[in-house]
């Protein structure tokens, strides 16, 4: 769907930017050096739009962006107080519906949940914790599955495959019981390198390798010293 | 002018959190110019003498006696502020709050691998001990906190720049690598 061949031009906040008709909004914002934050895309996945934190204002209607592909003309809000504050309300939702202890999270300083909360500045969530009773699965020899952070995101659920087949899937449609499920036969079979990435493509510390963590010292890992998508506005000058 | 008056307590904490507070170095000679410690592990006064400006909580609360302290500090305190992780969600202590009490105290007094000495099998239940929860709770939903300072620990400059703000009256300063939830 993404045309190659022609480019059109639409407005960020007031920003003239360009891109490929048919390209996915976030995608498109990133390449004219435009943050839009989002949890479950992946540049190059099919997008999900589970997360919602990339809910911006397309021609006057909320949408999320990674789902919404651009086309010529549009005008989109991105960075208003609404929205930011939109924004921070999700994040705060996903902190107080799973088991979020940053303290003692392998993930905690490169985990893109955190990086939001630190972006957005959740002091604290305004919502009750849940502390749900969720599962932690360590059967394979290479990574362990720690449900009581998963955000369903559905980034593992998309891309990671052993011989075509899902390692990852929704189980439990209909209700409270709701989860990623990991099939553990194919899950032990993963490669170090496939396993590496199945811990890479989890935003949040659900998926870990074992036998590793915390491996970067406090104050050099990814979103120790700048915010999550400081990087893409940098390009902006 | 007479000094604002500072209380602080670790409930369900690890005292980490007064170890950072403690970690702002030579400002600890400002701090004495800038506040008055009433109760206090800083200067061991056991009960509040007279009503406070600004109280510090670390840690959530696991038992009645966090609960009571709690609420000892809310009646005697104007502001108070939740310091750290645990006295925000719980924090480590939280870890528990899937599991029940009996298997929590089974563990740790008759099945744990550590468990030699108990040849008993005696579970502590003396009267004057404080009953366990059945969860850890965050303060703010025990009772209505002003503010928060995450960070297990929250760094030195932000309990100390968050310390300063509320007795100046001056903006926070919160630098992007001073707030942090580790």
């Amino acid at each position: 769907m993404v045309k190659k061949d022609e480019k059109i031009s639409f407005e960020i906040d007031g920003q003239t930017c360009s891109a490929w008709a048919g390209q996915p909004l976030l995608d498109a914002a990133k390449d004219n050096g435009i943050f839009i934050p989002s949890l479950c895309h992946v540049q190059g996945l099919k997008p999900a739009g589970s997360c919602r934190i990339c809910n911006v204002n397309v021609n006057g209607r909320n949408m999320t962006a990674c789902t919404t592909r651009v086309s010529a003309g549009m005008v989109v809000e991105n960075h208003t107080p609404e929205l930011n504050e939109l924004r921070k309300t999700i994040i705060e939702v996903l902190f107080v519906s799973g088991n979020h202890f940053c303290p003692s999270c392998e993930k905690s300083g490169n985990c893109e949940l955190q990086a939001l909360g630190y972006r957005y500045q959740m002091m604290v969530p305004r919502f009750p914790y849940e502390f749900p009773v969720k599962g932690v699965d360590a059967r394979p020899d290479l990574i362990y599955h720690d449900r009581n952070r998963c955000i369903m995101c559905k980034r593992c659920v998309r891309s990671i495959t052993k011989d075509g087949k899902h390692v990852f899937a929704l189980n439990g449609r209909g209700g409270e019981h709701l989860h990623v499920a990991m099939d553990v036969d194919l899950a032990s079979q993963l490669t170090e390198a496939e396993a590496q990435e199945a811990m890479d493509i989890c935003p949040v510390g659900a998926i870990l390798k074992k036998e590793q963590g915390f491996l970067v010292p406090i104050g050099e890992r990814k979103y120790d010293k700048a915010p999550i998508g400081s990087d893409i506005e940098a390009q902006n000058g | 002018m007479t000094k604002p008056v500072l209380a602080t307590t670790s409930l369900a904490g690890c005292f980490g959190c007064h170890m950072s507070f403690l970690d702002i170095d030579e400002r600890i000679l400002e701090l004495i110019d800038l506040v008055e410690f009433n109760k206090s592990p800083v200067d061991d006064i056991k009960t509040f003498t007279k009503q406070c400006d600004i109280g510090l909580i670390e840690g959530g609360c696991c038992n009645s006696e966090n609960i009571e302290v709690l609420k000892d500090f809310r009646k005697n305190c104007n502001i108070l502020v939740s310091v750290g992780e645990c006295a925000i969600m719980g924090g480590l202590p939280a870890l528990r709050n899937g599991i029940s009490i009996k298997e929590c105290l089974e563990e740790a007094y008759l099945d744990g691998p550590t468990v030699k000495a108990n040849t008993e099998k005696i579970m502590p239940n003396d009267e004057e001990l404080p009953m366990l929860l059945d969860m850890v709770y965050p303060c703010h939903e025990i009772v209505k906190i002003d503010y928060f300072l995450p960070g297990c620990p929250p760094r030195a400059d932000l309990i100390w720049n968050a310390l300063v703000a509320l007795v100046t009256g001056d903006e926070l300063k919160m630098p992007y690598e001073v707030v942090k939830f580790d």
